[in-house]
């Protein structure tokens, strides 16, 4: 043991200054550009050899780290395992697989790289996940006598699934398959195919042997003389795509939290997306409150910001005192994000417990936290095949992919995927464990939400009694069954039967006739475009608001246009209710001749004009939720067929019931 | 953007929601190189103001200068510090005059630790490792969640990704924040010299010797360098093969020791 260090003197100053070199921005060395690359791939196909060889060869290892390295080894009994320089913990290194990711930097040719090692077995895909999350590219590794896996295969559709789409092939180990072109070639053929599908196209597809440090670095003109295209690192240096800063997206600033520890008030948050400036008017949702920005708060620094990018995490005043807090979002007027209750997304589950359907999961996005659940599997992707799974599912199991609907308790702040990304991804969590994520394959951006943006001082006023409570008070859930078809096709008498079938049946319904409504909320309308514009706009409202107090709306309305039908489905599904088109299909020629009003023979005269059919367009439904063929079957029939659909919208699950606790139970 | 400023934004990030999803978080601190940039990015992440408690494990084997800078940054940050030594462990005996460094270490620094949870009842723990330090903490999270008994089950760790982190724990548990994960030594030095960031003089050479990474002085040896300002640190860095820690003996003690030690609670 060394001498104990002397007391210092009383004049002794502990603290050496460095002189700054300038904030935020400023040049120095790290100021370069680094790029993340995962390696994954299926389990012993060499993932952390091929790591340990970058590493080696371009002489980034510590010294005593290849000592080390090799001292365990021989512990192990076995010659130099590359793979020992990663793999650090004893259990890795005892049974020569990597458990958890690992991440270490490396330069070349004056580029900087952070290598993130994932785990390959089945059991680590979270592991897996968590890696590949954080990478900008990924080096996918095949073996080249075992071929593409059940690893392979899933970390590639992983790899879509999270976002990474910068993706090299290398064919490890050809040194077993005598370094045979052949072989290369068929496998480079059949992982192609496999990625096309997932419409990932590998920059390259090279042939190396990471053992052997063949084409990782050096080129091997002895066994791959034959090869003429790049050694792995010279595509890794080559392929640093120009990154896209994310300034050019529209502003996504979630808020972490606002602090008041002295006399400001100080929004503190992260840019996902966009830039922000001082005196920008910033919408928060979900309460669409604006308020422009003030100052851009910073600390240490010599200079004030006005004006910072996306990635950056910042705090803000603000010029008007509106209620902000965490989890709100903040967007300028003119490109807001989707705030919706229903979600639509293609997720994928860690957890060895299954996600079931209606269970109660967290939705976790930016820094918005929301109760969830899962309300429908729509597919599950076999890994595999890349085939969707056909039977019917009650749940996602672990390690699978599914496009789904999940149906919050308050409306989530988002964006599609390919839209913005960092808005589109979400993470699940169950209890206190994250068990899966997702990206948002859609979302349905709404026109009139500038008109509800530009109304300052509305409030949206949120009761205590939540849809839960309600459909468990009435035994069944609101919805609305949109019928939509010619004059005389039989939206009436159809409306008429499901009404009282489903009264009978103790669900609350009400018909919400086009006819009707004429008469009273929408008696200063007339019939020029605009106003039937405006008259299913009225009508999908009003639907809208009984079918949240719990009832079964079903509206007949001849509703002629695609557009104001879709408009209206997509603000249920923004409310979190089920919305069903049904379209009531008999040709013209049979309505014309039923014509149960007198209205055809009217408009043939041209006593109406602009009549739908004869002279004003009737646009059919695209993908209606239900067709009913009114010309070629009976009413019961058709009833019979929509009660059915309807049934399955409503009726609660078994489970709910249980659950729910009574009338009001979740006040 | 620069790499630098990205670090520097995702340390504030990761700090922010730590402080925004525990009730009760406090930030040990070592007087080190990374504890005074952690130090500095809690000043940015909070706007000038950190709103937690630091923790100082007094080993007892403390170089006096670094006391004398603990007493200087308390008043220079205005921090609201906690100093906590395992006296128990002192009482026993137990030092690196008689025990093993890995004994000490673990006695005068995580059953310290475990003591000072024990009063204080911290929900999260702000630390400043780093993934280049050493092949287990390569296999971190930024949130890492610590059992009851303080230990890391590092064969089961929870999936982090797009920002989303394990923020939940149980009775006892508690979660360990480590911002500073992505960062390698020399980001850390080129990050001092960009913001001008206040540290101990023992990092600099002092009679053609100075300390590259600071501990127990019985334990903690100096290199050979006649550098004196930051940017000969950079420069040195960029040449050397030694690893950083090399001059931490309980790192090197027996294969694996720092798995052991940091199962059991180490940082």
């Amino acid at each position: 043991m060394p001498p104990a260090p002397k007391p210092v003197l009383k004049d002794y100053v502990p603290v050496f200054f460095p002189p700054r070199q300038g904030g935020a921005g400023a040049s120095g060395g790290a100021e370069e550009a680094r790029t993340s690359i995962v390696v994954v791939g299926h389990v012993d196909h060499g993932k952390s050899t091929l790591i340990g060889r970058l590493l080696a060869d371009t002489g980034s290892l510590p010294e005593g780290k290849l000592e080390a390295a090799e001292k365990a080894s021989r512990e192990e009994g076995m010659p130099l395992e590359y793979a020992f320089l990663l793999d650090a913990l004893l259990e890795e290194q005892a049974q020569n697989i990597t458990i958890d990711t690992t991440r270490i930097g490396f330069r070349y040719e004056g580029q900087s790289f952070e290598i993130i090692d994932a785990p390959g077995h089945r059991e680590f895909i979270k592991n897996m996940v968590t890696g590949a999350a954080a990478a900008e590219e990924a080096v996918l590794l095949i073996d080249a006598k075992e071929g593409c896996k059940e690893q392979t295969r899933r970390h590639g559709l992983l790899l879509s699934l999270l976002g990474v789409s910068q993706v090299i092939v290398a064919v490890n180990k050809m040194d077993l398959v005598s370094w045979d072109e052949v072989r290369f070639r068929e496998l480079e053929k059949e992982i192609r195919e496999y990625l096309g599908g997932l419409k990932i196209i590998p920059r390259e597809v090279i042939p190396i042997s990471a053992r052997e440090g063949a084409t990782v670095m050096r080129r091997d003109s002895k066994n791959l003389g034959w090869w003429k295209g790049p050694t792995l690192l010279e595509a890794l240096v080559a392929s640093r795509a120009k990154k896209s800063s994310g300034d050019e997206g529209p502003l996504r600033f979630s808020v972490q939290d606002v602090y008041r520890f002295d006399e400001r008030r100080v929004v503190a948050g992260k840019l996902e997306s966009g830039t922000i400036q001082v005196g920008d008017p910033v919408v928060f949702f979900p309460d669409r409150k604006t308020s422009r920005v003030k100052t851009i708060e910073t600390w240490g620094e010599d200079q004030a910001t006005t004006r910072v990018g996306a990635g950056r995490c910042v705090a803000v005043t603000l010029e008007e005192q509106i209620f902000v807090e965490r989890g709100h979002v903040g967007s300028l007027p003119d490109h807001p994000p989707v705030e919706s209750r229903e979600v639509r997304a293609r997720i994928f589950w860690l957890d060895a417990e299954p996600l079931r359907l209606q269970a109660p999961v967290t939705l976790r996005l930016g820094t918005q936290s929301v109760e969830t659940r899962l309300v429908a599997i729509d597919r599950v992707v076999d890994a595999d095949k890349l085939e969707a799974v056909k039977e019917a599912r009650e749940e996602v199991g672990r390690f699978e992919v599914a496009e789904v609907r999940l149906r919050c308790r308050r409306p989530l702040v988002y964006d599609a995927h390919d839209q913005v990304a960092a808005t589109g991804r979400f993470a699940l969590q169950r209890g206190s464990r994250i068990g899966g994520g997702g990206i948002i394959i859609f979302a349905e951006y709404s026109l009139s939400l500038a008109k509800a943006v530009k109304a300052e001082h509305l409030t949206w006023t949120e009761g205590r009694v939540t849809s839960e409570a309600r459909a468990a008070h009435f035994g069944h859930e609101g919805a609305i069954i949109w019928l939509t078809g010619l004059s005389g096709s039989g939206k009436s008498t159809i409306a008429v039967a499901l009404e009282s079938l489903l009264f009978r049946r103790g669900i609350g319904s009400m018909i919400l006739d086009g006819d009707n409504l004429r008469h009273g909320l929408c008696a200063d309308l007339g019939f020029s475009l605009e106003d039937r514009a405006e008259n299913i706009r009225r009508a999908g409202e009003v639907a809208k608001l009984m079918a949240e107090s719990g009832l079964v709306v079903i509206s007949s309305l001849i509703s002629p246009l695609r557009k104001e039908r879709e408009a209206v489905r997509a603000s249920s599904h923004s409310a979190g209710l089920s919305f069903a088109e049904v379209y009531i299909n008999a040709p013209i020629e049979a309505c014309e001749k039923r014509d149960p009003r007198g209205l055809y023979q009217k408009a043939r005269k041209g006593e109406i004009r602009g009549f739908t059919g004869i002279d004003s367009p009737y646009e059919k439904p695209d993908n209606p939720d239900l067709i009913l063929h009114t010309d070629k079957e009976s009413v019961e029939d058709s009833v019979a067929k929509l009660l059915g659909h309807v049934l399955g919208l409503v009726q609660l699950k078994e489970k709910d019931q249980e659950s729910a606790g009574g009338p009001g139970g979740q006040i | 953007m620069s790499y630098l400023q990205h670090l520097e934004d995702h340390s504030i990030y990761i700090l922010r929601e730590a402080f925004a999803n525990f009730k009760n978080m406090a930030m040990p601190w070592s007087m080190g190189k990374d504890s005074n940039t952690l130090i500095w990015l809690a000043k940015k992440a909070f706007a000038g103001k950190i709103p937690f408690p630091l923790l100082h494990i007094d080993t007892t084997y403390e170089f006096p200068e670094m006391l004398s800078f603990r007493e200087w940054a308390r008043k220079h940050y205005e921090l609201d510090l906690i100093v906590m030594i395992n006296e128990e462990a002192r009482k026993r005996g137990v030092g690196y005059e008689t025990h093993d460094p890995v004994t000490v270490t673990h006695e005068l620094k995580s059953a310290a630790l475990q003591q000072a949870l024990a009063k204080y009842k911290w929900d999260a723990l702000v630390t400043g490792i780093r993934r280049d330090e050493d092949s287990t903490r390569a296999k971190e999270r930024y949130f890492s969640p610590r059992t009851a008994e303080n230990e890391w089950e590092y064969r089961d760790q929870p999936p982090e990704f797009w920002g989303q982190f394990t923020t939940a724990v149980g009775p006892g548990e508690h979660v360990r924040v480590q911002p500073l994960l992505d960062w390698t030594e020399l980001d850390v030095w080129e990050y001092v010299r960009r913001e001008g960031i206040p540290i101990p003089k023992m990092y600099f050479a002092q009679n053609g010797r100075r300390y590259r990474s600071l501990g127990c002085w019985p334990i903690t040896k100096s290199i050979e360098s006649s550098v004196d300002t930051i940017e000969g640190i950079v420069t040195e860095l960029k040449t050397t093969k030694t690893s950083e820690r090399a001059g931490r003996a309980q790192d090197h003690h027996e294969r694996n020791a720092m798995q052991k030690l940091r199962a059991k609670g180490f940082m």
